[in-house]
């Protein structure tokens, strides 16, 4: 560790790092813009600017800019200086020469970088004397506002859409003082991961418009961390509401998931909490009057649950505590997944190998460390988008490496980098049914046919040792991809394999584990990850329950069964047929979600449940890592209560006893790791919920948070008590401790002098780095040393059949999730129903792009217009899936197409 | 007196063919490199030759070119540029080698590939010269043709492509590494240094980028020596030097001198004194980002270490004289105008400061001007100083207002205190 | 739709070169050639020949102050503004420019004759006044000339 002093003072430092990293690790205050610890250093804004000395007897010393400087054993500088304060004070002056004075009305104003830039170099009075520039600004579509004139040409946000996120349709235009950010025409933000935008600009001129329909300021929020509920990958969120409505998702920053950066269904898919379609009263079915009070419900169901069988359904959606609630209500034996059961099979593999022990599954973190990655069938754009937003990042660096190595370049140069690698890309082989934006730093990509895509990662794998399963008649293509791909796969330290069950097939499950698991013997730090479909799927699974196709078997036999289904809309992943089939025999059907959907139709008694920010919740993402997120808010609502805190109600009520004690999710998740050894550690997500630090708690609301007194006033005279929470450590006031908590209860980041969400430097061990006292998240799976078991058969070669078509699921990025489909925002980015056929096919049934085409599914209808890809391989028909009120279909049967 | 550089430029015929070229003399010294010398050799006698670069910043020009990674390990392709995007205010040398003698350039140039063992070269024209641009276009085909571009240049084994790329305006062209970006087809924006372009240039390749000039000495050196070269000179700084004046002189012009001559003979006898009824008030010794010399400063040697010692800088040689019916506050806003549209808009002192100066300048000789207006013009010379901006554009602008702010104050005060200019020439925008 | 011509040219460049992209001011002038100016439709013509997005074509087109994104008329003319024309007076050939054409710096005739445009020093500073009039240079320029020079742009 180099020594390197700081204005006369001696400090340990990290060899490589840059002199604005090393200060703002030592926790000193620099002011900076252009830089951004994801983004790297470009040394444009001159805002960094500090004195670098040749030695102690160097009186004039030079001004260089601190994110373009290395540190080097013995190496002085200074940061008081007054040539440097002067000139950074400077830097502010002709930034506001043309920003305009509109804190006041701002989004930002609060929580503005700039604002607190300016402040910490001193700069107050205003010398300029002439007219400001002005621009127009554009229209970016329904997520993010754009307010040109408060640009300060950092740079930042083409740096982090164009060059860090992929994105084509946001640059720089004009030179000099013209220069303008934005887009060639008004016009929608095409990349899924425009949202941060808002947090990467350094003041106003990209902002949450969904926040700006409701807006507060951010200092007034009450916040809670949260996990993403809307995939697999489990992205930490914060949360913000006022008011009793949820304002914001902002990024929370966790260096192994998802460090800066979320992808807009994460962070716009919040609104259904505040939606009209959210179930706000019990309801019983077939009364006059169906909204009933607690009492009447609990009567009701008194009855119901004290006669006949009870089973569960379970929720792929709903936290471990409250699967594990239904699971301890019904009884071991008569809980089921909600799911069906080619999905379950799947899962249950996916859970068999990586609880194997033999392959390591990879964060978000190790598979940008990867020097290879492999993506075996998983279109995870569409389904995991902040993975492919990592895979990016991956290919980015791998070509990097080079630069580093040869000339030298620390990784932060990204200027310098970037001109070095020009359009070199790393290793990323795409293997998927469709194109994706992926492809476009891929060096290899291949569109087939899930059986295939299996069959050559056998071949990899057989490549590399021939004691390894062969495919039968590999045909010469086959063999000259695997051949290429198992050259570079032998060659990295770090190969990362992706796949998962949107392909909806065992073959590639197989092989994906095949490949990691003998990359992972053959001495290589190697990673596997498996895309799962909803943001608890792996929890859920590791439970081990059997599928909904089970709980139809047993009702079959069964007159008398009541079923209690939490947070799950069957439709959505089990043909209605079936669903119906099943609804019809059960005598009783209670059901406990948020939201109205087709399933909750169905049920006799309806409960409303908590959504995730008016309840506390654990689950576990697709690496395995079980996360906490925490209530944000209360609802006004007293009967607005977590699933599990009903179903420990329900079972009382069963149980005949009255309240006994008090539950608490610590209490829940010992329950389980006990009853379910597999989940051994997950009690240690979070504190226990009596945690707090010298007496004191954390609080949710800022110390800057206003109006506590007053924002009731028109309702009360007297300011309201704080809401009590008993179930985390968490309060819900401004008292409390105010230094740094443990990282999984971080409910915002602030550290005086950084109102904005930079603030976040303060809380990481080091910028970019992992977060004072680990990054949150237990995992549950861990490497053991043991030897592999290899799948031994690989899939037979997919052959087109004569009009049949293997139907598949396609995702959209913004439409897909459950969830985020009740927000308005992104139903207005998302797509409607379609299909796809290959361009081939399209000609044999005599279609052209656009024209309809008629399918049945289970015994139902669908006329769905057509969309014709040259890539999609023949015999396979794609139908968009998961879109607000689409059904499920028969995923990967063989289906008729006509012609309408 | 020897003029090398421009012993065969006559504007008034037309510039030679190849084989005129060669029967003067022509391409013998590419001959003598490739076939008698070594890279390394080509490299060593330019630098002892002391050939400083002529593009303005003056560095020795070997020595530039032995930082290119040599031998089976250098990453290939390598590329050499000429840089003849002449866009600074004031300058005119360039253009007279482009159109007076475009093989002496390409000669120059496939010697210096040769040094550096470049694959590719550019030669990076700006857009307004047309007659350059066809005369170069003739003369690339003309050496294509003789065996002197292609591959296996006089069978020793060594390529060289050479192709034209012109510009489509903005000063920023010229500036080496921003150059490389337009290159590329990017933005004219400079890139950080380190990596130096003869690590990480173009294409992110070894890359050379020199003055069309600093070329044109290369084959006289190879062919007479570095001794000789260095004999041409008056000064420590080797060879002639094109110099040039404009402005209200008898004879503006541009002529190749032995550099190390004075302000003076060149005023004086070359360009024929002050027009008549015209006083001289000051000069910008080498282009719009020099700062001016005055009347005092007549016998100072024009070399890079004389001029800097009076305080300035040598640029690119060619003057500016500004005469005392010239408001000097209109003729700095003049640059300033220009320096300021010229910014490329990457760094913050430059973008939001040269227009902020632009606009006081304006309003004062608008007679609009405030007492603490000049001290927020000497703040910017301050702040803008070198190291301060990303590249030397910004750094380059202040040097003649920092100067005129302590040659020309009276007439700064004059326009404050009288709120008029007294030459009454604002420039009407 | 980039007529074959444009599209020769541009593959002529693409081919001097490492990747495609780095082509796109080569074939912004060859359109502009063309075409007299770059319109949006241009732009987009450009990017999708070259695999780039509107907005990176756009970045580039806008950067350069020779790419014309607006229309301009059928001659453009070139007024040197810098610093030895300034010496040299190329105020008072503005002032006579803006009333024989009735424009300003920026604009174009009323009947697409003639764009009038400030340029950066054009390197004849030895025979200053000087503009260019689309392809062709005319140094120490005095006002007495204009009317002749004007007469062979039609
Ligand atoms: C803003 C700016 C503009 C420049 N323009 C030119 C130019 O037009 N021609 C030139 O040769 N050098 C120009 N230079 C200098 C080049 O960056 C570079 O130093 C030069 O081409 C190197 O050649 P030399 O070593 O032969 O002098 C410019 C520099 C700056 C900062
Ligand atoms: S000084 Fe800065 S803004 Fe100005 S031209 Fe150089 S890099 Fe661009
Ligand atoms: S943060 Fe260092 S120059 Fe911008």
């Amino acid at each position: 560790m180099p020594v390197i002093f700081i204005d006369n003072i001696s400090y340990n430092v990290k060899a490589g790092k840059n002199l604005l990293e090393a200060s703002l690790a030592l926790g000193l205050d620099l002011p900076y813009f252009c830089w951004h610890p994801a983004l790297g250093s470009v040394g444009a804004c001159r805002q960094c600017a500090v004195k670098v000395f040749k030695d102690e007897n160097d009186p004039q010393g030079r001004l260089v800019m601190s994110c373009m400087e290395e540190v080097k054993e013995g190496l002085r500088f200074s940061i008081n200086d007054k040539t440097a304060t002067a000139f950074r004070e400077q830097v502010i002056e002709w930034l506001m020469t043309n920003h305009p004075h509109d804190c006041p009305v701002c989004d930002e104003g609060g929580s503005c970088h700039l604002q607190d830039m300016t402040v910490m170099t001193g700069h107050d009075y205003r010398r300029y004397r002439f007219k400001k520039r002005t621009y127009r600004n554009q229209y970016l579509g329904p997520l993010v506002h754009h307010e040109m004139n408060r640009c300060i040409q950092c740079y930042r946000c083409v740096r982090y859409y164009r060059d860090y996120a992929g994105g084509k349709d946001l640059d720089v235009f004009a030179a000099h003082n013209h220069v303008y950010f934005g887009r060639e025409s008004d016009g929608v933000l095409e990349s899924p991961f425009s949202g941060n935008l808002a947090e990467v600009c350094p003041t106003g001129v990209f902002t949450d418009k969904t926040l700006k329909e409701h807006y507060t300021r951010k200092w007034d929020l009450t916040m809670a961390p949260s996990v993403c509920q809307h995939c697999s990958v489990g992205c930490n969120t914060i949360a913000g509401e006022r008011y009793g409505s949820l304002r914001c998702i902002q990024n929370r920053y966790n260096s192994e998931v998802n460090g800066y950066f979320l992808c807009d269904r994460g962070r716009y898919g919040y609104e259904f909490v505040n939606s009209e379609n959210r179930v706000t009263k019990p309801l019983l079915r077939n009364r006059p009057i169906e909204a009933v009070s607690e009492q009447e419900l609990n009567n009701h169901l008194q009855v119901t649950l004290s006669t006949g069988s009870l089973i569960g359904i379970g929720s792929p959606r709903a936290s471990m505590e409250s699967n594990f609630a239904l699971r301890q209500l019904v009884g071991v034996d008569n809980f089921y997944q909600g799911i069906s059961e080619d999905e379950a099979y799947l899962l249950r593999k996916i859970i068999g190998v990586l609880s194997s022990g033999t392959v390591h599954s990879a964060s978000l973190k190790e598979i940008e460390q990867a020097d290879a990655v492999l993506i075996l069938g998983e279109d995870i754009w569409n389904t995991a988008p902040r993975m492919a937003l990592s895979v990016l990042q991956t290919v980015r660096k791998m070509a990097a490496a080079d630069a580093t190595l040869q000339l030298k370049l620390p990784q932060w140069n990204d200027a310098a980098i970037k001109e070095f690698v020009q359009q070199e890309k790393g290793f990323l082989c795409n293997i998927t049914l469709l194109n994706s934006p992926l492809d476009e730093v891929a060096a290899s990509t291949l569109r087939m046919a899930p059986d295939d895509m299996a069959r050559l990662g056998f071949a990899i794998v057989n490549q590399m040792d021939a004691s390894q399963p062969a495919v039968d008649n590999p045909d010469d293509n086959l063999l000259y991809h695997a051949k290429s791909i198992a050259a570079v796969l032998q060659e990295a330290k770090r190969p990362v394999i992706i796949s998962g069950v949107s392909v909806c097939n065992e073959g590639v499950i197989n092989a994906a584990y095949n490949l990691a698991a003998f990359l992972t013997s053959s001495g290589k730090s190697a990673g596997l990850c498996y895309v799962v479909p909803e943001c608890n799927s792996m929890g859920l699974a590791m439970m081990q329950a059997p599928s909904f196709d089970k709980a139809v078997r047993r009702i079959e036999e069964t007159t008398d069964t009541t079923v209690i289904l939490i947070e799950n809309d069957l439709y959505r992943s089990i043909p209605s047929e079936e669903v119906e089939y099943f609804f019809k025999r059960c005598k009783n059907l209670i059901v406990l979600d948020s939201l109205f959907h087709r399933t909750t139709e169905k049920a006799q008694a309806l409960i409303p449940v908590a959504s995730f920010a008016e309840g506390d919740g654990t689950i576990v993402n697709y690496e395995g890592r079980a996360q906490r997120f925490y209530q944000v808010f209360m609802p006004s609502n007293p009967l607005i209560k977590e699933t599990w805190r009903w179903l420990k109600e329900l079972s009382l009520l069963r149980l005949q006893k009255s309240n006994g004690h008090n539950l608490h999710p610590d209490q829940l998740l010992a329950e389980l790791e006990t009853a379910l050894p597999q989940f051994s550690g997950i009690n240690q997500t979070a504190p226990a919920h009596n945690f707090s630090i010298h007496g004191e708690r954390i609080p949710r609301e800022p110390h800057r948070y206003s109006g506590r007194t007053a924002m009731l006033a028109n309702q009360h005279v007297s300011e309201p008590k704080p809401l009590q929470d008993d179930d985390s450590p968490l309060s819900f006031t401004m008292e409390g401790y105010k230094g740094i908590p443990p990282s999984s209860a971080v409910p915002f980041f602030w550290a005086p002098g950084w109102n904005s969400v930079q603030a976040v430097t303060r809380y990481q061990e080091e910028p970019g780095g992992s977060l004072k006292g680990g990054d949150p998240g237990i995992k549950l799976f861990d490497l053991n040393g043991k030897q592999p078991t290899y799948f031994k058969e690989p899939p037979e070669a997919f052959h087109t059949r004569q009009e049949k078509w293997l139907l598949l699921p396609h995702y959209h990025v913004l439409g897909s999730g459950e969830l985020s489909s009740y927000t308005r925002a992104l139903q207005e980015l998302s797509p409607a129903p379609y299909a796809i056929l290959s361009a081939n096919d399209a000609k044999r049934l005599a279609l052209a792009g656009g024209a309809n085409i008629r399918l049945s599914v289970a015994g139902k209808n669908y006329t769905l217009p057509v969309q014709l890809k040259k890539e999609l391989p023949d015999g396979i028909l794609l139908v968009t899936a998961g879109l607000l009120g689409a059904d499920s279909m028969n995923w990967n049967s063989w289906i008729k197409v006509e012609k309408v | 007196m020897e003029r090398p550089l421009t012993q065969h430029i006559d504007l008034r015929r037309p510039a030679f063919t190849l084989k005129e070229y060669e029967q003067a003399g022509g391409y013998a010294a590419l001959k003598k490199a490739v076939k008698e010398l070594t890279p390394k050799e080509v490299q060593q006698v330019v630098q002892d030759s002391n050939l400083k670069g002529r593009g303005g910043a003056g560095f020795n020009t070997g020595l530039k070119w032995s930082f290119v990674p040599m031998g089976d390990e250098a990453r290939h392709p390598k590329y050499l540029i000429a840089n003849a995007d002449e866009m600074e205010p004031g300058t005119f040398k360039d253009r007279l080698l482009l159109e007076g003698n475009p093989h002496q350039l390409i000669e120059g140039m496939i010697i210096a590939a040769y040094a550096i063992q470049a694959d590719i070269s550019y030669i990076f024209l700006r857009w307004a010269y047309k007659k350059a641009a066809h005369l170069i276009r003739k003369a690339l085909a003309e050496a294509y043709e003789a065996g002197y571009l292609g591959e296996n240049i006089l069978g020793s084994g060594w390529g060289l492509q050479m192709h034209l790329h012109t510009g489509v305006g903005r000063y920023m062209c010229g500036e080496e590494t921003a150059l490389l970006n337009a290159l590329e087809g990017k933005r004219a924006t400079p890139r950080s240094k380190p990596p130096f372009p003869q690590v990480s240039g173009l294409f992110g390749k070894p890359t050379v980028v020199n003055n069309v000039e600093t070329f044109c000495c290369i084959p006289h050196i190879v062919s007479n020596g570095a001794e000789w070269f260095k004999g041409l000179s008056k000064s420590e700084d080797g060879g002639t030097k094109i110099y040039g004046v404009s402005g209200k002189v008898k004879r503006p012009g541009a002529w190749e001198l032995p550099m190390g001559i004075t302000m003076r003979e060149l005023l004086e006898e070359h360009a024929g004194g002050m027009a008549n009824g015209y006083q001289l008030r000051g000069v910008l010794p080498g282009g719009a980002s020099t700062d001016f010399l005055t009347t005092e400063h007549m016998d100072i040697k024009l070399d890079f270490k004389s001029v800097a010692a009076a305080g300035s800088r040598l640029g690119t040689g060619t003057m500016i004289v500004m005469d005392d019916a010239t408001c000097p506050v209109g003729f700095v806003h003049n640059l300033q105008h220009f320096f300021a549209q010229e910014s490329c808009g990457w760094c913050t002192p430059c973008r939001e400061g040269l227009p902020w100066v632009e606009k006081i300048l304006l309003s004062i000789e608008k007679g609009e001007g405030r007492e603490e207006d000049l001290d927020i013009l000497s703040l910017h010379t301050k702040m803008l100083g070198p190291g301060n901006t990303y590249c030397a554009l910004a750094t380059g602008a202040m040097e003649p207002l920092q100067s005129a702010l302590k040659y020309f104050r009276e007439d700064f005060e004059r326009h404050i205190h009288e709120k008029s200019c007294p030459w009454n020439g604002h420039e009407h925008r | 739709m980039l007529t074959q011509e444009e599209i020769n040219a541009i593959d002529h460049e693409v081919k001097l070169l490492p990747h495609k992209k780095a082509a796109v001011i080569e074939a912004l002038k060859i359109v502009q050639k063309e075409r007299g100016w770059v319109s949006d439709a241009s732009i987009s013509e450009v990017a999708e020949y070259l695999d780039m997005s509107p907005a990176e074509v756009d970045s580039v087109a806008t950067f350069y102050n020779l790419i014309f994104r607006k229309q301009v008329g059928r001659h453009v003319i070139l007024l040197c503004d810098s610093i030895s024309c300034y010496v040299m007076k190329y105020q008072e050939i503005y002032v006579a420019l803006q009333q024989k054409l009735q424009i300003q710096f920026g604009e174009t005739t009323t009947d697409q004759r003639f764009t009038l445009l400030p340029n950066a020093c054009l390197g004849c500073c030895d025979h200053a006044p000087a503009l260019m009039i689309d392809d062709d240079l005319y140094t120490d320029v005095t006002i007495e000339q204009l009317d002749e020079l004007l007469k062979k742009y039609s």
